[in-house]
């Protein structure tokens, strides 16, 4: 099976992260950038299967040089190759206009199945899957905390709020993937130094077809007017239970009207 | 003035979910809001007197296996057809798992921006969004198309105007491209009487320091004398004490509730992600220096296994 991976280089969540003063745009440069958590569980569930069933699997990421490291770190877990898109006109762009040049190069890839994280941890917008699926026309199994491969018959389960639903389609497919589905191998020395040896290929738009005008801050459909830092929290009253701390919680919910 | 449609959000077992309320309430303020109900047959008739209640002045409803039987792409086909025959003002969804993912098709159906994890829309289109967990606040726009937006539970007080709307019928015609992702089963979870983790107005949150998925019992009865849900931190999650539905952090739920309680949780920013936004904040924590109490409005450092038990028994004495 032929299996593309959606990696995004992300922000660190651990640590302080901002949006740009002069363009509105994530804070990369002095950030510590890191791959997507959910992304590496979508990685293992990708080896899981090639292990099982073999194939090959390419991880795909569109973003700008220094994705390279997550590139190299996503290899390092065993994939086989990588494909970068890699244009400064790409700055800027919005998630309709990103799903527009992921489509494309993965139009490029002949992926029987497409596997990436159900979100990313910067914009936890979660939109993604369903609208590359919407684009090449295929079916998309979002959210599985369990997916099971049977020939060309995928088979997820998907947490919903009430409980799970079964959901089952032929390749080709896009599945996304929550952190509950496996639990991701770490890179091992020989996998690492294999890495810097894998081919990563790079993509432009020209590559694509896809127009400078169409992505970046000229194709967007929708705009960041202002940002504003939220002032943190303080903390309050703090108190050391002497015997009388639940009592004393319950009056504070109480004078909060909680109780 | 003109149509705003709002997505209507439910469950069978609890009917209108609240965050769909909101999202009536707030299309009030923006036209005239209808209701659109896509679900298994009947829903719409189940569902028209809530939906009238807070103001909601149509309903269009596409119903049946059709729609309900696979995953979302032919709500997104019909909701793409109603939107270009009615020209709204705005579509309102629910920020959740199911309203991100119909917002997303209808974005690349009709060629339009969208946001997500909306806490409020002015009359211009200008949303105002929170990000990273909370840390930032963002405000901005549509730039093509109409505001298509996903508004988030908990960010606007339902009240209700009533109305009483008609239910028109749509025709529903969904394509084979639709129907490649089908749903075989429905499996519902125990879940009990609470209410749902991010609608609710009170949640009770436990961490590594539960110590046991037995102990977690303490957290259930201090959420139900509060009329609360549970919740739990990843490390509670991932140490197998309760079910990954109700993590709240950054890998989980994300919950903005008037009262959060957090029972032996450090607060780790994974946590706080899912949290920090909550009205007011209460801890007990063994550990004094846990960075939880730099959020709590109120904090207990202590055991919480006598902690809570004298809480309890303190809020019964008070009903």
């Amino acid at each position: 099976m032929n299996i593309v991976v959606l990696v995004k280089q992300v922000p660190d969540s651990g640590a302080d992260r901002n949006l740009r003063n002069d363009d509105n745009t994530v804070d990369r440069g002095s950030a510590n950038n890191v791959i997507n958590e959910m992304d590496e569980y979508a990685i293992e569930e990708a080896l899981k299967i090639k292990e099982a069933h073999g194939g090959e699997v390419t991880i795909l990421t569109m973003g700008p040089d220094r994705a390279t490291e997550s590139i190299r770190k996503a290899l390092s877990m065993g994939p086989d190759k990588a494909v970068h898109v890699l244009d400064d006109a790409l700055h800027g762009s919005c998630a309709v206009a990103t799903s527009k040049v992921l489509a494309a190069a993965l139009g490029q890839l002949n992926a029987d199945l497409v596997i990436c994280g159900a979100e990313s941890t910067d914009g936890r917008v979660q939109v993604m899957p369903h609208m590359i699926a919407e684009r090449l026309g295929v079916a998309a199994l979002t959210g599985a905390r369990k997916l099971t491969v049977d020939g060309a018959t995928l088979t997820v389960e998907r947490q919903t709020e009430e409980g799970y639903e079964v959901v089952t389609a032929s390749t080709p497919a896009v599945v996304s993937v929550w952190d509950t589905i496996n639990e991701p191998r770490y890179p091992s020395f020989k996998g690492i130094m294999a890495a810097k040896k894998k081919p990563v290929q790079t993509f432009s738009l020209a590559d694509l077809g896809v127009a400078p005008t169409e992505v970046g801050f000229d194709g967007a459909t929708s705009a960041v007017v202002e940002h504003t830092k939220r002032p943190p929290r303080s903390g309050g009253a703090k108190i050391t239970d002497e015997g009388e701390g639940g009592v004393k919680l319950v009056e504070f919910l109480a004078t909060e009207k909680f109780v | 003035m003109s149509e705003v449609l709002v997505v209507v959000e439910a469950t069978k077992e609890f009917g209108v979910k609240k965050v769909t309320l909101e999202m009536l309430t707030l299309a009030r303020e923006l036209g005239t809001p209808s209701a659109v109900v896509l679900g298994g047959a009947g829903a719409a008739e189940a569902l028209s007197a809530k939906l009238g209640e807070y103001g909601a002045e149509k309903i269009y409803a596409a119903e049946g296996d059709e729609i309900d039987g696979y995953l979302v792409a032919p709500k997104a086909t019909v909701l793409a057809e109603l939107v270009k025959r009615v020209q709204p003002s705005a579509v309102l969804l629910a920020s959740a798992q199911e309203g991100k993912e119909i917002a997303a098709r209808l974005a690349v159906k009709l060629d339009n921006g969208i946001l997500t994890d909306v806490v409020g829309l002015a009359a211009d289109g200008t949303a105002t969004q929170v990000a990273f967990a909370g840390s930032t606040i963002v405000k901005s726009k549509v730039t093509k198309g109409l505001p298509l937006v996903t508004v988030r539970p908990n960010s606007v007080t339902p009240s209700p105007a009533a109305a009483s709307p008609a239910i028109e019928q749509l025709t529903v015609s969904v394509t084979d491209t639709d129907k490649l992702a089908k749903v075989v089963e429905r499996v519902a979870e125990q879940k009990g009487s609470r209410p749902e983790l991010t609608e609710a107005g009170v949640v009770v949150s436990g961490g590594r320091g539960v110590g046991n998925a037995d102990n977690f019992k303490l957290v259930e009865e201090l959420a139900d004398l509060l009329g609360g849900a549970v919740g739990a931190s990843r490390a509670a999650v991932d140490s197998g004490f309760y079910p990954h539905q109700f993590q709240v952090g950054q890998t989980g739920k994300t919950v903005s509730p008037q009262l959060y309680v957090a029972l032996g949780i450090s607060g780790a920013i994974q946590h706080r992600a899912g949290m920090q936004t909550s009205k007011t904040i209460v801890a007990v924590n063994k550990d004094g220096e846990a960075p939880i109490f730099e959020l709590a409005d109120f904090g207990v450092v202590g055991d919480l296994f006598k902690i809570v038990p004298q809480a309890a028994e303190e809020i019964r004495k008070r009903k």
